[in-house]
């Protein structure tokens, strides 16, 4: 009798932990639907090609052109990639192959907790010294696309040297120590020997880099300056599509809003089509192990 | 141009550890900065009384009272169904295409962006089920947000823990969850507290998705209904709307000695979990 009062619970409480396991699949399926049905059916109305391609952003006389914000994320995300992922890569190669395990041990935590630091206080730290900066010794309104570029450049480093290093340790030794012992210097191993067989991991932590980038508001709203047109040079102030969003969530109504969470469509297939290319990239490394 | 590869090697070596050393640098000046501009700010006042004025002057009371009742409302949802998915993951099942869709879910959710939750809990929580910008809309949004960072680091954890404790577990006439429960999650303690931390700090710097989901609202809050400010929204508000740069420079302090400790926590845990196990 109690062993088969056992072996019910068993049952019971496998069936309910699948059910749990589930939690972050239906809340990310919620979450699309939610996206989607409040945001596409305007996009339809107004047409696609208009939304994407247009150029002006007048959501009280409905026109809704988001191209200067898709321009603008993608100009800033480039931007940080341009200078993160030299910066990542360098500290990852360092801290795995030049470095004593000693000092990976200090910096690696120092690393980690640059990724905790909230984007609020990066976004304030752009503020108060990169912005003014720029703007004494290069011009413009400091506010500006080089700002974005610089301060979301440090936001992402965290996450392009942790998966990086990850990889690098990854690889198995007896392909670093067979080089070596062929006679080539640490240098020429990691250049050609650990970058290539790490390369997949190393692809996905920029692919995942590159999300984060695209998908930071607070700090981008404070320092990009927020004007609505393709900015022409570096100096100029830009707007992304994450700051239109919460830049205009506040008061916006009506058709206005709706615009606001089709703007939050484009933004989530770009950062599923990422999502997913980081996940097959780390997927066929699991498979040549 | 041939360069002798020793020579080569110096140069190299030199010039990655110079980019290390800017990067760490960076860290360091930005918490010095911090620190030096707000500390002096920082006294028992400001962190016992409430706003006055918008900010202007008085403390920062409320927000750290909205910023840990947000907290824990997240951690309240977050970590049973995060601990949860983990156990079922690394215990009740071996890797198939169900748990491929599991930690796809799980991947995907990590990777969307702060405004899109804050939109999500907007148009869920705030105006469909009818919560209003309240503690109950920010915390639940919160909670969807760390579920990935708690799954991840439970499932960690749990499977760090040795395979001898099941099968002695086992051998003794266990059924599986009282080997769960009794043997493997207490073993596992540590590293899961570790992920709740992480999630703590996350919660404590998000700014974008409580804004659209708690509110802004200075006063004390009375139930998990009323609207709240959390630190980070506050220190926000106070900088972008030049209300009052000393109190912003003090509640930034507040938040990056909040992250420091949090962070030391977690490494303290870590260290102590794998030493354990290794």
């Amino acid at each position: 009798m109690k062993k088969h009062h056992l072996a019910r619970n068993e049952k019971l409480t496998r069936f309910a932990l699948l059910l749990i396991a589930f939690s972050a699949v239906t809340i990310l399926a919620v979450i699309t639907i939610f996206i989607f049905v409040d945001g596409t059916p305007i996009m339809f109305r107004h047409g696609v090609k208009k939304f994407l391609f247009g150029l002006d952003w007048y959501p009280t006389e409905q026109s809704f052109g988001l191209l200067p914000m898709i321009t603008g994320s993608l100009m800033v995300t480039l931007g940080a990639l341009i200078l993160g992922v030299p910066f990542g890569l360098a500290c990852a190669v360092f801290l795995t192959e030049f470095s004593s395990k000693r000092l990976r041990r200090v910096i690696k935590p120092v690393i980690e907790l640059l990724a905790g630091i909230p984007s609020v206080v990066y976004g304030f730290m752009g503020v108060v010294i990169l912005v003014p900066f720029i703007r004494d010794t290069l011009g413009g309104p400091g506010l500006s696309v080089l700002a974005a570029s610089i301060i979301l450049g440090i936001m992402i480093l965290p996450t392009i040297i942790s998966i990086s290093i990850d990889s690098l340790l990854a690889v198995p030794s007896t392909y670093r120590d067979g080089s070596i012992a062929m006679g080539a210097t640490r240098w020429q191993t990691v250049r050609m020997v650990m970058l290539p067989a790490a390369r997949s991991g190393i692809i996905a932590s920029i692919i995942l880099g590159m999300g984060r980038a695209i998908g930071e508001t607070m700090a981008v709203i404070m320092i990009a300056g927020n004007a609505i047109s393709i900015p022409n040079s570096i100096l100029a102030p830009v707007r992304t599509l994450t700051s239109n969003i919460a830049l205009e969530m506040g008061y916006a109504s009506g058709e206005h809003r709706e615009a606001l969470f089709a703007t939050g469509v484009i933004l989530f297939v770009i950062i599923m089509i990422l999502n997913t290319l980081a996940n097959i990239t780390s997927a066929k490394r699991a498979r040549k192990k | 141009m041939y360069l002798n590869p020793r020579i080569e090697q110096k140069i190299v070596r030199t010039v990655l550890w110079l980019f290390t050393f800017i990067t760490v640098a960076i860290l360091v000046f930005i918490i010095v900065f911090i620190l030096r501009k707000g500390l002096p700010v920082v006294t028992w006042e400001f962190l016992s009384r409430n706003p006055i004025d918008m900010g202007k002057s008085g403390g920062i009371f409320s927000t750290v009272i909205g910023t840990v009742a947000l907290t824990l409302m997240a951690l309240l949802v977050a970590t049973p169904l995060g601990v949860g998915t983990a156990i079922y993951l690394a215990e009740y099942t071996s890797e198939n295409r169900i748990t491929r869709i599991i930690r796809f879910g799980a991947e995907c959710l990590a990777g969307i962006p702060s405004i899109i939750f804050g939109l999500f809990g907007f148009i869920l929580f705030v105006t469909k089920l009818g919560f209003g910008w309240s503690i109950l809309s920010g915390g639940l949004t919160l909670a969807f947000m760390i579920l990935p960072t708690i799954i991840r680091t439970s499932e960690e954890a749990i499977r760090a823990v040795p395979a001898s404790f099941r099968q002695v577990s086992f051998s003794l006439g266990s059924t599986k969850w009282q080997t769960v429960s009794r043997v493997v999650l207490p073993s596992a303690l540590p590293g899961i507290v570790t992920g709740v931390i992480l999630s703590i700090g996350r919660s404590i710097g998000e700014t974008a998705a409580v804004i659209f989901t708690a509110g802004s609202v200075l006063r004390l809050p009375s139930s998990v209904f009323s609207s709240s400010r959390t630190m980070a929204v506050h220190f926000y508000i106070l900088a972008r709307e030049g209300i009052s740069m000393s109190m912003a420079y003090g509640t930034a302090a507040v938040l990056v000695v909040s992250i420091l400790v949090i962070n030391l926590a977690t490494y303290y845990l870590m260290e102590k979990f794998i030493r354990r196990y290794s």
